[in-house]
Parts: C-alpha cells; sequence; structure tokens
C-alpha cells in the first residue's frame, strides 16, 4: 500500500468501525445541506418563474402612467391628476427617435352583461398596435383591425378569465355583450398568459375610438382627450436610457413644467422591473440560504461535539498507536482526515437529499426549483471546511494525550 | 545496547514530591534476555516506560544504541519507538475493532508503512495463520498476547519490551507465550527485557535485576 494512502485508510476504518454514531454525527451536515440546496434553488426557481412571467409581458415594454401632483410641496396620490394626454401620445410618436409603437391607453370599469351573467370589469380602450406592444396571442378569434378602429365598431377582445365567467363553455364569438348602454360584438379571446402580476386575463380590450364613444373621455383645460396611460416599446437596439431621457424631455415641455417642478408622470420599463425583482428575489435567496447554513453552523457545532467525545472515548486507541511509535500529526492529521471524511459525506448525502427535496417541490407546480452546480460545489466545500474547522481542536486535542495515561485509561 | 547511568524520576504530588527512581544505573548489552523483578510500586513500570522512550527521566542520562536520548523531545521519541522498539502489554492492548492482521499491521503503519506480507510473516512466526481475520474478541488470551508479539517483532526492532505479559494468562498459555518469546530472542539477535512477578518465568532469563524503592537491589545471574 502506498503510504500517503495509509492515513487515509485509518480514517475510513475509523469512520465504518463505528457506523451509527458517524451517522449521527453528519445527520446535522446533511440536514444544513439538504436546507441551503432545497432553499437556494426554490428561490432560483421563483426568480426564473416571475422572470419569464415579465418576459411574456414584453421586455422591452415601457409604461408611462400619471404621476402625483405636487402643490407647494404636498404630494397627492401617484395617477391620481388627468396629466397624459392622447395628444402626448401622438407627439411621442412623432418627435421621439428609438420607438417601434405607442399606444394610448384610456380604460374605465364598466358593467358587462351577457343574458343573466354580469360582472364589472376593467374596459381598456386601445389602438390595434397594442397587441403588438403586449404580445398579446388570441386563443380564438382575432383582434381588432385597423379598419375597425378608425371607424370605432363596438368590438371587444375577451380575456380569458372574463370569457369563462361571461360565457362559461359557450363560444363567445360573435356573440353580443352589453356594455354600459352600448351592444358589443366579441370577435375574440385572449389566450391566458396566467394570473398573477399585471396579468391581462381579467381586462376587455375595445378600440380606443369605440371606447371614447362609450364613455365620456375627460379633457383637461387646454381641450386634450386624457388618457390612462401610455405604453411604447423600445425598438431593437436603440438605448433604453437614451429613449426615456428623450420622452421625459418632450412631456415636461408639452406639461410646461418649470426646472424646480417634479415630474407629473411616471415611467416603467420592465427591464427596470425585471431588474428590480431580480435584485430583490436574488436577495431573498440569499436570506434563504444565509438562515439555511446557520443549521449546516449547528451542525459543524455538531461535528465537533462528537469528535471530542470520539477523542476521549479513543483515549486508549490513541495511546497504543503512541506507543507503537505514531507522532503528533499522525494522531491528529488521522483525526482531522476522519472529520473532512464524515462531513464530506454528509455534504455529498446532503445534496442528495436537497436535489430530492427541491424535485418534489418542483413537481408540486406551486413553484419551480433550479438546483445550480454552483450552490452545490459551494455547499460540499463549506461542508468539508466545517469539518476541518471543527475537527481542528479534537484532533490537536488527542494528539497531545500522554501516551503513558492514554495507555492507562479504560 | 542500554546504558542507564544515575536516573531519577520524581512525580509532583501536590507540594511534595513523589520519588519514584532514586538513581538508578543499569547496563543491558545488545541480545540480553532480562527479566525485571520487584514488588508494586517499586517503579519497575516507570523504568520501562522511560527504557521504552515513552516518558523522560527528571535526570541522569540513558544512552539507546549509543544515541543519548534522555534530552530528546516528543516527536524524535516516538521516531525512535516506531522503529527501535516493540512494546508487549499485560492488557495485550489491542485495537477491538481490527483483525488480528489489521492489528499487526499498525505495527508497521508510523515505521515506513503498512506491508501484508511482513504481517502475515509475522502472525505465521506465533503460528496464528489460521487466525488473520479473527478479532480480538473471537480470540483466547493467550492467541490476543500472540498478536500483540507480532506486532512488536514485524517492524523488527533492536529492543522488545515486555510489561508482564503472562500476567493475564492461565499458566499453560503463559508458558506458550515466554517460549515464543524465548525462541524469538534466540533466533533473532534481539534485547528482551520483560517485567514478571512470577519467579519461575523469570529463570527462564539470562539476568534478573531486582528493583526496590526505585534502586537497584542486586542482580542475578541465571
Amino acid at each position: 500500500m502506498k503510504k500517503w494512502l495509509d492515513p487515509l485508510a485509518t480514517a475510513w476504518s475509523g469512520i465504518i468501525t463505528h457506523k451509527l454514531r458517524s451517522f449521527l454525527t453528519i445527520l446535522g451536515i446533511v440536514i444544513g445541506v439538504s436546507a441551503v440546496i432545497s432553499l437556494m434553488s426554490i428561490g432560483k426557481g421563483a426568480q426564473a418563474d416571475i422572470l419569464a412571467r415579465i418576459g411574456t409581458l414584453g421586455s422591452n415594454l415601457v409604461t408611462i402612467t400619471p404621476g402625483a401632483p405636487s402643490f407647494d410641496g404636498i404630494r397627492g396620490a401617484a395617477g391620481g391628476m388627468r396629466t397624459l394626454t392622447q395628444e402626448d401620445a401622438a407627439a411621442i410618436e412623432e418627435q421621439v427617435q428609438g420607438l417601434d409603437l405607442v399606444a394610448p391607453i384610456y380604460s374605465s370599469s364598466l358593467q358587462v352583461v351577457v343574458g343573466s351573467e354580469n360582472m364589472n370589469s376593467q374596459v381598456t380602450g386601445v389602438p390595434p398596435d397594442y397587441q403588438q406592444i403586449q404580445n398579446i396571442n388570441l386563443d380564438r378569434g382575432s383582434f381588432f383591425s385597423e379598419y375597425e378602429y378608425q371607424r370605432g365598431a363596438k368590438v371587444a377582445v375577451l380575456g380569458s378569465e372574463v370569457a369563462a365567467t361571461l360565457f362559461g363553455e359557450a363560444d363567445p364569438i360573435s356573440q353580443q355583450m352589453r356594455m354600459g348602454n352600448n351592444i358589443v360584438r366579441v370577435i375574440g379571446v385572449m389566450e391566458s398568459k396566467g394570473g398573477g402580476f399585471g396579468s391581462p386575463d381579467n381586462s376587455i380590450l375595445v378600440p380606443l375610438t369605440a371606447m371614447q364613444q362609450m364613455v365620456a373621455q375627460p379633457r383637461t383645460s387646454k381641450g386634450e382627450r386624457v388618457v390612462s396611460s401610455i405604453a411604447l416599446t423600445i425598438s431593437e437596439g436603440s438605448d433604453l436610457d437614451t429613449v426615456l431621457a428623450d420622452v421625459t424631455a418632450l412631456l415636461r415641455t408639452r406639461h410646461r413644467l418649470g426646472p424646480n417642478v417634479d415630474d407629473d408622470f411616471r415611467i416603467t420599463s420592465m427591464q427596470e422591473i425585471a431588474e428590480t425583482v431580480t435584485a430583490a428575489t436574488g436577495t431573498m435567496t440569499l436570506l434563504l440560504g444565509a438562515i439555511a447554513a446557520i443549521s449546516l453552523l449547528v451542525g459543524g457545532i455538531g461535528v465537533m461535539n462528537i469528535m471530542l467525545v470520539s477523542v476521549l472515548e479513543r483515549t486508549r486507541e490513541i495511546g497504543i498507536r503512541k506507543a507503537l511509535g505514531a507522532r503528533e500529526h499522525d494522531i491528529w492529521i488521522q483525526f482531522l482526515i476522519e472529520a473532512a471524511f464524515l462531513t464530506l459525506a454528509g455534504g455529498l448525502i446532503g445534496v442528495a437529499g436537497g436535489w430530492v427535496v427541491a424535485f418534489f417541490v418542483g413537481n408540486t407546480g406551486i413553484v419551480s426549483t433550479v438546483v445550480s452546480p454552483d450552490i452545490v460545489i459551494l455547499s460540499v466545500s463549506v461542508s468539508v471546511g466545517i469539518g476541518l474547522f471543527f475537527g481542528f481542536y479534537p484532533a490537536w486535542n488527542a494528539s497531545r494525550l500522554n501516551p503513558i495515561e492514554a495507555l492507562r485509561s479504560d | 545496547m542500554i546504558k542507564l547511568e544515575n536516573i531519577t524520576k520524581v512525580y509532583p504530588m501536590g507540594k511534595r514530591e513523589l520519588k519514584v527512581l532514586r538513581g538508578v544505573t543499569l547496563n543491558i548489552v545488545k541480545g540480553e534476555l532480562v527479566a525485571i523483578m520487584g514488588p508494586s510500586g517499586s517503579g519497575k513500570s516507570t523504568m520501562l516506560n522511560l527504557l521504552g522512550c515513552l516518558d523522560k527521566p527528571t535526570s541522569g542520562s540513558y544512552v539507546l544504541e549509543g544515541r543519548e536520548v534522555s534530552r530528546l523531545g516528543s516527536g524524535e521519541l516516538a521516531g525512535i519507538r516506531s522503529c527501535k522498539i516493540g512494546f508487549v502489554f499485560q492488557t495485550f492492548n489491542l485495537l477491538p475493532r481490527l483483525s488480528a492482521l489489521a492489528n499487526v499491521e499498525l505495527g508497521l503503519r508510523y515505521a515506513g508503512g503498512v506491508d501484508r506480507k511482513r504481517a502475515v510473516e509475522a502472525l505465521n512466526r506465533v503460528g496464528l495463520s489460521d487466525r488473520i481475520n479473527h478479532r480480538p474478541t473471537e480470540l483466547s488470551g493467550g492467541e490476543m498476547q500472540r498478536v500483540a508479539i507480532a506486532r512488536a517483532l514485524v517492524k523488527n526492532p533492536p529492543l522488545i519490551l515486555a510489561d508482564e505479559p503472562t500476567g493475564n494468562l492461565d499458566s499453560r498459555s503463559g508458558a506458550e507465550i515466554i517460549s515464543i518469546l524465548k525462541s524469538l530472542h534466540s533466533e533473532q539477535d534481539v534485547t528482551l527485557v520483560m517485567i514478571t512477578h512470577d519467579a519461575g518465568i523469570a529463570r527462564h532469563c539470562q539476568r534478573i535485576i531486582h528493583i526496590k524503592d526505585g534502586q537497584v537491589e542486586r542482580e542475578e545471574r541465571v
């Protein structure tokens, strides 16, 4: 046998001859590593879920909403002022470079009635471009055309939830429904985008021109038509920050805001939201990992505890080894390798355990899980490090034993 | 081989001191078979610990194979134990969870590395070739002591120290152990120092050293 293998073989036999104790020693590490792996994978999975959902809403999407009005430094509620107009949207489309599409949006809550079913729904008036801006796919039927928009046709595209509520199993296409005092024909149903964040499943889309006939659209003091928001898409290859700066400058000029006055509108880009979400979920994931790491630390203290007991229990063995000529570092290395072996095994079992937990959590469909290799490598090396760190003192204790006293002990 | 000169060993006992050895002077030549006898508390175990480099004398000089070892550090002493000295204990001191073979291999573990062939040969020499894979709990007292002897001789040390090797054995096994030790001594050029209570066993040796109150009381040639 090669000489450098001897300490490994010695440590290994120390482990397998005390199977139950070895198992109990590493249990803390197993649980700690499993917790780290599974919690981190859930965190990463949740992040991936949210980013994917944002991606379906259009990652180059920018939304402008009315901002909080501020009078003498007293700020009102966000969106509480009617500052954005259809004319603003037209000006942006005409004057700002680097935009693909610009859509003024006006929405209002309306009572919608079909036969005996009725519901209060958010009805949104949009131009036909809106389909492209929001990546809207239709489950059936079609979106309204430029022609229908121009003549203010009273047609509607329903969110999947709305369609299910109003029509149940029946096909809603070409059916009529009453919206306020108007009769509107259903021409399309949107594909479900999944619930939660900004889901369009609960909305009804109609041409903005039709919307203006159905509800009285307010006007500003200058006579411009107020809108709820303006959606735009940034064209491929243009710089988000430059475009947003141009839009801000244009709106400030149009709204005649002095240099010391805050913006009376808010610009939100999906890219920013994605970055914010990434940062927030990243922090959450780290926090989960940190909590799990505490159990790893506790596991490490358990290793030290058992190693100290093990040294006590094997005092005679240490005495025999010393009588046979073992030097202090021989004993020290033997116990240190034993501790590192144990925690390495604990780490590997923990990775397997965490993987299984992540797999089952992912299978429930509540949240996806992503086990990333860097976390696996990190937690296994951290467990070995814990073995070396917490095994250091017991091993040193063992190496310092007096051989005569050690031989005399029971 | 061994030269002790005016060796003392003093243990602090609270405020007083316990003088276990009070000036022991002794010569043992290479290849000698020596018995050390004495009542309990006479200091013979302490002397064996000193001879075996497990402990250091408080004062005096110990020359082992021409080298002064009484002032060496624990690492160097361990080095001497690993290649020059084989121990045989009264209580065998085998590792209970290892097989006979693994226990013998342990004798080489700190003396240059494990060598299975040599370990098997050593077990053959003590007549245990059919018990290689038995654990100590599956062996009789005499067999355990034979494993311990194999462990001591496997590295071919010039000095073997035996601390009452037959003390825990019945008279028949004891006689077997003594004959093995004697044949080892006569076949190899090994120096053997043995502590014993049993005057009958001491008769097998070439010289008997009587210790009393930490001093050499008298020596007799057999």
